[in-house]
This record gives structure tokens, C-alpha cells and sequence, in this order.
């Protein structure tokens, strides 16, 4: 079980305690801020030194609401001090892009909403004012800012072009247009709501969410989960990643016009969402996962046949994209992240595996049922839009296996225990998404209720890594680039 | 090239013939809670602390004919708390997900339903019988609905069969299909592709979120939904709604389905 070891530090020590951190070859996970019990707001940042040592938890008081930023060594930190800007109201000194990110330019809340003192409830102030763009010198280049809302069935985001002829001199993507403020609605609920709350923040990362929010209030009040409700949390799990990634297949193949492989995709991702929906009642494998287990069981048994009827289908599905050079030849060399990137900017999941992070919150941080679990990470050294392709499709077949394990050594007893909150107490839990990883950092009030949520998405990481991977690439690339990333909005923007 | 043609002609028929015919693609799937008020006691709050969305509240003035409970299902997110939790069973578990109505009121639980029969109202749908196209706006949704949308035009669904198109333009829409709670920052940029829709148009509120801002809050940025925003010809709240609910409530706005759910439930 990985240990969250937690020291303190002062405000002064913390651009060497970064660097040093960096130099050693470890990575930050996250970072975010929280109003204390005493009124005071402290920061928190969560490092790891090497992939499968315990996780490093920083806290570090601001100086009259000012920090240091570490965004100049650690970049991915950017968004996080932003964050924390938007939201807390702290400084980050010498930050090299100090702009508005979860809230909009134009946004004016009475007070940063997530201080305790600010009303949960009340409107902020908004008259919507023109994006702070990055300076782009050249005289004659074409502008196209596209969206919020875009062709299809989208999410919104607003994607800002500057080009020249075919060429993306520069991409901008603004977010944030679905920032609906969860970290605030968590305050105050109890635990058991939460999970409902959780399931809701990125839908087609429901079972995820609440995973990561279960273990984290779990991990808080030392609380052990029944060995059953365990295994029926993976095979949960992993049924999720199923359908996301026969989702993305599709999308991808799609994006290459490849008009009956995009429709095979979502035939079987179809298939897969009418297995949950008759396992669990919803196709999106909610209402299950709560602090303490599971709300009620499963008898799953039939699974094991209905995806072996499957996989015949899927194999031959994943054969044929492979084999059809007209796919290929359009993800080759496409939206190359190289690796040094990945690690700076803080890629995640699918998408880091592809330019070879060796990193999977699964096997390098075993929760739920995991441990018990041999389990082949995907990975490769490409680093383009075929190299994520590639891994997806070793995912797919990987948690194929794994279901029919798990479905093999299925515990009996029960699936629920008593998980009662800790008064003032603290927790961190996470899970491998099909995006990548995803944390929940959880503390009760003295009444045992949420006072404070924060929700490190995975599309949160690989959004900010994304636009590296467009600069200077050709236009008529960018809807394959964008589709082989697998971003959702819903949990980046929150 | 060749290959894929063959391929798909290999795999079959996927689609299905629903809503003629019974395979929905459902089995399985739960909605809303049916209300037992006779069941219900006096004094009990189970089911109202156990409702994040603040669909279920204790009646002012309760009587033992209608319980005591109010129900309002267009805040509903059929994550089954009520009925765990309730220790009379007066909420039941239900399939009965297909709960687009044209008006508000008919997703509130009432015992009596004296008013006309809902599919009654509503705008006349003239000239629009058999083409409709759809402006889809994500106004702040986690996305379930979008995943749920996207699946209509899967091989299974097929809503091109019914005539049913997704269009890039509002210029060329019928219906501005709305999902999410309508944030502070998606507020403007919706009004504005309602605004750029020729008239006569249609409003569909998607998803419980659209319907009245589901679990969301309000918080200081999340909204709730589209009443005050935009006048709203469908409601069809679900969290999400399943591609089958989607497809049923947008017959029922064409009127080629009845609308079935009043006073907050099916009526057979």
C-alpha cells in the first residue's frame, strides 16, 4: 500500500526543495490549495520521487497570500498556481503567464469563490471580456477562433487558431466555458452524497470519480473495503476503460474518414454500454461505488460469456484498423509529444505511455483489486498519434484479460462496511482512468462533513500538454491529433 | 478500401426497429423512482436527506391521501438514493426512463392529475413532419449526455432512420438541443445560436442538469439550467437520459409519439 508521507515547508525553501525534486528525476502530480480550520489557506503539493515509492505531500504556508512560483522549473505547475490564483486568490510571484484560467476574463466573484467566507451559492458578477492571447508578431497571419460551440456533438471549448496557409503557427485552446464549480458544491455534504456528486463530474468517468473519491475518504477514516466489493470495483473499472477506448478507436477512425470503422467503434461501444447498463442498471456503471464498498452486489457471472461473444468481433475490429494503411499513414508522424515534454508539461494515462513514461497508477500504486493482479502496462516510443493508437489497442486487450481474471476469482461475501467519517481527518485516493490519472484530495470538517474537495482530472494533465503537439503542425492534421488524445472537458474544466 | 466494405457487410444488421418493436436497447436500465404514498409515514426524512439534488422535500402541509413528500422528477438523477434509503419502500425502483414531457409541470408527483392530456400542447409542429434538424449546445454537462447523443447516430440507433439530423449551423437548425446546467460563461454563446435559429424553432432541455441544474448546486458558477434562459418546448430530464429516452422524447415533440409521463409518472 503506497504511504502519503506529509512534511512541511517554508515558503522560502520551496524553489529548491522543486528543483531538487526535478533534478532527481521526480514528478509533481498536483497541486491546490485549502482554507484550514484557523481561517489561514495553506498550499499543498503531492510529488513522487520514482514511479512505485510513496507519494511526497508538501505543505506550505503563502506569505501574506503570495508564493513563489515553481512554474519556471516544474511547467505543469502552471495551471495549478492559475488555478489557485482564480480561485483562492493567492500570487504566485514571477509566474511567466500570469492570466485568468478557470475563470473566464471578465468573471468578478465578491470573493475567490472557494474561500470559506465566499457565499457557495451566489452568481458571480460576469460580463465576458476578450481572451488574454499570446503575442503573435507576425503581420499577416490568419486568426480563427473556433467555438464554443462547435460542428457535431461536442463539448464546448473554444479552440484559437493563428495560421498561415496550412500551417498552425499557433494553438490556444480556452477552456473552462463548463466550469460549474464542483470542488464547492462538495462542501459540506456527507460522505455518501458525495460519491453521487463524484460520478457527475466527468460522466464517461463515472466508475473512476467515484473510485478516486471512495478510497480517498477510505484512506481518510481507515476504513478496508470487503475483498469483493474489491474485485466487482476493478471489474467496474475496467469495463469502463472498454468502452472509452472502442470510443476512441471510433472517434479516431472517424477523424480518417474511415466511415464503417468509426461505425464498427461505436457498435461495440454500443455493446458495451448495453452490458453495463444490464449489470449494473446504468450504462455508465453509476450508483454503485460508495465510501465503504459498494452499494449493493452484482452477480456478474454472465459478463464472462457475454465479452467472449465479443472478442472475436473486437480482434478483428483492431486487425483491420492496423492493417488499413490509409489509418496508419495518417497517424504517423502525427502530434508528436516526445518524452522530455510528456514529463515537463505532465501528459498522462494512454497519452504518456505513447511517448514512453513508464507510469500506470495501477500498477505502480495498486488500489481496489489491483494488487492481486498481474498486469502488462502498455507502452511505446513513438510518441504520435500512432503510438496512442497502438497503446489503446494493447489497453483493450489487456483489460479483456483482466475481466475474465478477475471474473475467475470473484470473492463471495459481503460488499459494504461501515465507513464512518473521521472528524478533521484527510485523505488521498486515485485510479488509472481510461485517460490517465486521476486524484481526489478529501478533508472533513469537525463534523464529519466535506469541507474541501480537489479534483486532479486527467484531461486537466493532457490539456495542457495538448497545443505542444499543434504548434507548427499542418491544419489538416489537427482533428486526428486532437481525436488521438481522448480529452474530455467535463473533468478538466469541472 | 475494399476490405472495410466487405467487412461491414459481413457484420449485419445492427440496427434497431424501435420504437416499433420492444428491443430498446435497455434491458436493465433503471430510471425514475416510482412514488408508493401509500407507504410513506409521517415524520420521516429518509428520502429528503438522501436526495443530492433536492428533488424529494417534506410537504408543507402533509395529508395521508398524496404522502408526505413532494416530488419534483425534472430534478431527478436516478442515482437510486431515495429508494435505498427509504425504510417503507415507497420508493421503488422503476425502468421508466422515457420521461419527456412538454411541460414543466408534468414532472412534478401528483395524485389527482386534472389537466388536459399533455401532448395536447404545445406549439403546433407545421411543415415539420419527417426532417427535423438539431443544433446540439453543450452548455456545461460531464459529458454523460454528450456520450449518450453521440450514440444516436451509432449503427444501433440509427436516428437518421427517423428522419433526425445533427446540423453544424444553428442557420439550419429546427431544434437547439441543450445539455448542462448553462454556466455563467455558456450563458451568452447559447442565447446567441438561439438567436441565430430561423423561426419557428424548438427548444429541447436534455438532461436533468438542462431540466433544472441537477446535482450541480447552484454554485457561484454552475447555473440551473434553462428555465429564465430560454423558453423550453421539451423537458427530458435522466442523468444522463439514454439514447431510447432521447429518441422518445423527440417523437413526442414531433407528436409522433403520446407523451405518456403526467403528474410525475407513466400513465398506461
Amino acid at each position: 500500500m503506497t504511504a502519503v508521507n506529509v512534511s512541511e515547508l517554508p515558503a522560502t525553501e520551496l524553489p529548491a526543495a522543486a528543483r531538487r525534486l526535478r533534478d532527481a528525476g521526480g514528478r509533481m502530480h498536483m497541486a491546490y490549495a485549502r482554507g484550514r480550520s484557523d481561517g489561514q489557506v495553506e498550499v499543498r503539493y503531492l510529488a513522487e520521487l520514482d514511479g512505485n515509492g510513496d507519494f511526497q505531500l508538501w505543505r506550505v504556508d503563502p506569505v501574506d497570500g503570495e508564493l513563489p512560483s515553481l512554474a519556471r522549473d516544474i511547467p505543469l505547475l502552471g495551471w495549478y498556481e492559475r488555478e489557485m490564483r482564480d480561485l483562492f486568490g493567492l500570487e504566485f510571484l514571477d509566474h511567466p503567464e500570469p492570466v485568468p484560467l478557470v475563470l473566464h476574463e471578465g468573471a468578478q466573484p465578491a470573493t475567490p469563490p472557494l474561500l470559506a467566507q465566499a457565499d457557495p451559492a451566489q452568481p458571480m458578477a460576469f460580463r465576458a471580456q476578450p481572451w488574454t492571447l499570446p503575442e503573435v508578431p507576425e503581420e499577416d497571419l490568419q486568426y480563427l477562433p473556433f467555438g464554443p460551440i462547435r460542428a457535431d456533438v461536442l463539448e464546448s471549448a473554444q479552440f484559437v487558431f493563428f495560421y498561415l496557409g496550412e500551417t498552425v503557427l499557433h494553438y490556444y485552446p480556452r477552456l473552462f466555458f463548463k466550469h460549474r464549480g464542483l470542488e464547492k458544491r462538495f462542501e459540506g455534504l456527507m460522505p455518501a452524497l458525495g460519491a453521487v456528486l463524484a460520478e457527475r463530474v466527468s460522466g464517461v468517468g463515472s466508475v473512476a470519480h467515484a473510485l478516486a473519491y471512495a478510497q480517498a475518504v477510505e484512506n481518510a477514516c481507515g476504513c478496508e473495503v470487503p475483498p469483493r466489493a474489491a474485485w466487482l470495483r476493478t471489474l467496474l473499472a475496467e469495463l469502463e476503460r472498454l468502452y472509452n477506448h472502442l470510443h476512441y478507436h471510433g472517434l479516431l477512425a472517424d477523424a480518417t474518414t474511415l466511415k464503417v470503422g468509426n461505425a464498427q467503434g461505436r457498435w461495440l461501444e454500443e455493446q458495451f454500454k448495453q452490458i453495463n447498463g444490464r449489470l449494473t442498471g446504468s450504462r455508465f456503471l453509476r450508483s454503485l461505488i460508495t465510501p465503504g464498498g459498494l452499494r449493493r452486489d452484482l452477480e456478474p457471472e454472465w459478463v464472462h460469456d457475454a465479452i467472449n461473444d465479443l472478442r472475436a468481433d473486437i480482434g478483428a475490429y483492431l486487425d483491420q484498423l492496423a492493417d488499413t494503411a490509409s489509418h496508419l499513414d495518417r497517424l504517423m508522424g502525427n502530434g508528436v509529444l516526445p518524452l522530455r515534454l510528456a514529463l515537463d508539461q505532465g501528459a498522462t494515462g494512454p497519452v504518456a505511455r505513447a511517448s514512453d513514461v513508464d507510469a500506470d497508477l495501477r500498477r505502480d500504486h495498486p488500489y481496489a483489486a489491483y494488487h492481486a493482479q498481474s498486469l502488462e502496462v502498455g507502452r511505446s516510443q513513438g510518441g504520435d498519434a500512432l503510438a496512442r493508437f497502438e497503446v489503446r489497442t494493447q489497453e483493450i486487450y489487456a483489460s479483456l484479460d483482466l475481466i475474465a481474471r478477475l471474473l475467475h476469482s470473484l470473492p463471495r461475501g459481503d460488499v459494504y462496511a461501515q465507513c464512518r467519517p473521521a472528524p478533521e481527518a484527510q485523505g488521498l485516493g486515485w485510479a488509472e482512468t481510461p485517460r490517465g490519472a486521476l486524484f481526489y484530495a478529501v478533508h472533513f470538517d469537525a463534523e464529519g462533513r466535506l469541507a474541501r474537495v480537489k479534483i486532479k482530472s486527467p484531461s486537466f494533465s493532457n490539456w495542457r500538454v495538448f497545443p505542444f503537439t499543434v504548434h507548427g503542425t499542418d491544419m489538416m492534421d489537427y482533428a486526428i491529433n486532437e481525436a488521438s488524445f481522448g480529452l474530455t472537458i467535463a473533468g478538466c474544466d469541472r | 478500401m475494399p476490405f472495410w466494405t466487405m467487412f461491414g457487410l459481413a457484420q449485419g444488421k445492427a440496427t434497431t426497429r424501435w420504437p416499433d418493436g420492444k428491443d430498446h436497447g435497455q434491458t436493465g436500465v433503471v430510471g425514475m423512482p416510482r412514488y408508493h404514498p401509500e407507504r410513506c409515514v409521517a415524520h420521516c426524512q429518509a428520502c429528503v436527506d438522501a436526495c443530492l439534488p433536492g428533488a424529494i422535500s417534506a410537504r408543507e402541509a402533509p395529508d395521508a391521501q398524496s404522502g408526505h413528500i413532494e416530488i419534483d422528477y425534472g430534478r431527478c438523477v436516478n442515482c437510486q438514493m431515495c429508494v435505498e434509503h427509504c425504510p417503507e419502500g415507497a420508493m421503488a425502483a422503476s425502468e421508466d426512463w422515457a420521461f419527456g414531457v412538454r411541460r414543466r409541470e408534468d414532472l412534478l408527483w401528483q395524485r389527482a392529475i386534472a389537466s388536459e392530456a399533455g401532448q395536447a400542447l404545445g406549439k403546433a409542429v407545421r411543415g415539420f413532419k419527417r426532417s427535423i434538424h438539431i443544433r446540439h449546445v453543450d452548455a456545461g454537462s460531464c459529458n454523460g449526455c454528450e456520450s449518450e447523443l453521440q450514440a444516436l447516430n451509432n449503427p444501433f440507433y440509427n436516428l437518421h432512420r427517423l428522419g433526425f439530423f445533427f446540423t453544424a449551423s444553428p442557420r439550419f437548425a429546427d431544434l437547439l438541443l441543450v445539455t448542462g446546467t448553462v454556466t455563467y460563461a455558456m450563458r451568452e454563446p447559447l442565447k446567441r445560436a438561439f438567436e441565430a435559429m430561423p423561426e419557428p424553432r424548438w427548444v429541447m432541455a436534455t438532461g436533468t442538469c438542462a431540466v433544472s441544474g441537477g446535482t450541480n448546486g447552484p454554485t457561484y458558477a454552475s447555473g440551473s439550467g434553462l428555465d429564465g434562459v430560454l423558453p423550453v418546448d421539451i423537458y427530458l430530464p435522466g442523468c444522463p437520459p439514454n439514447p431510447a429516452a432521447i429518441i422518445q422524447a423527440l417523437l413526442v415533440m414531433m407528436k409522433r409519439m403520446p407523451q405518456r409521463v403526467q403528474g410525475g409518472r407513466i400513465r398506461d
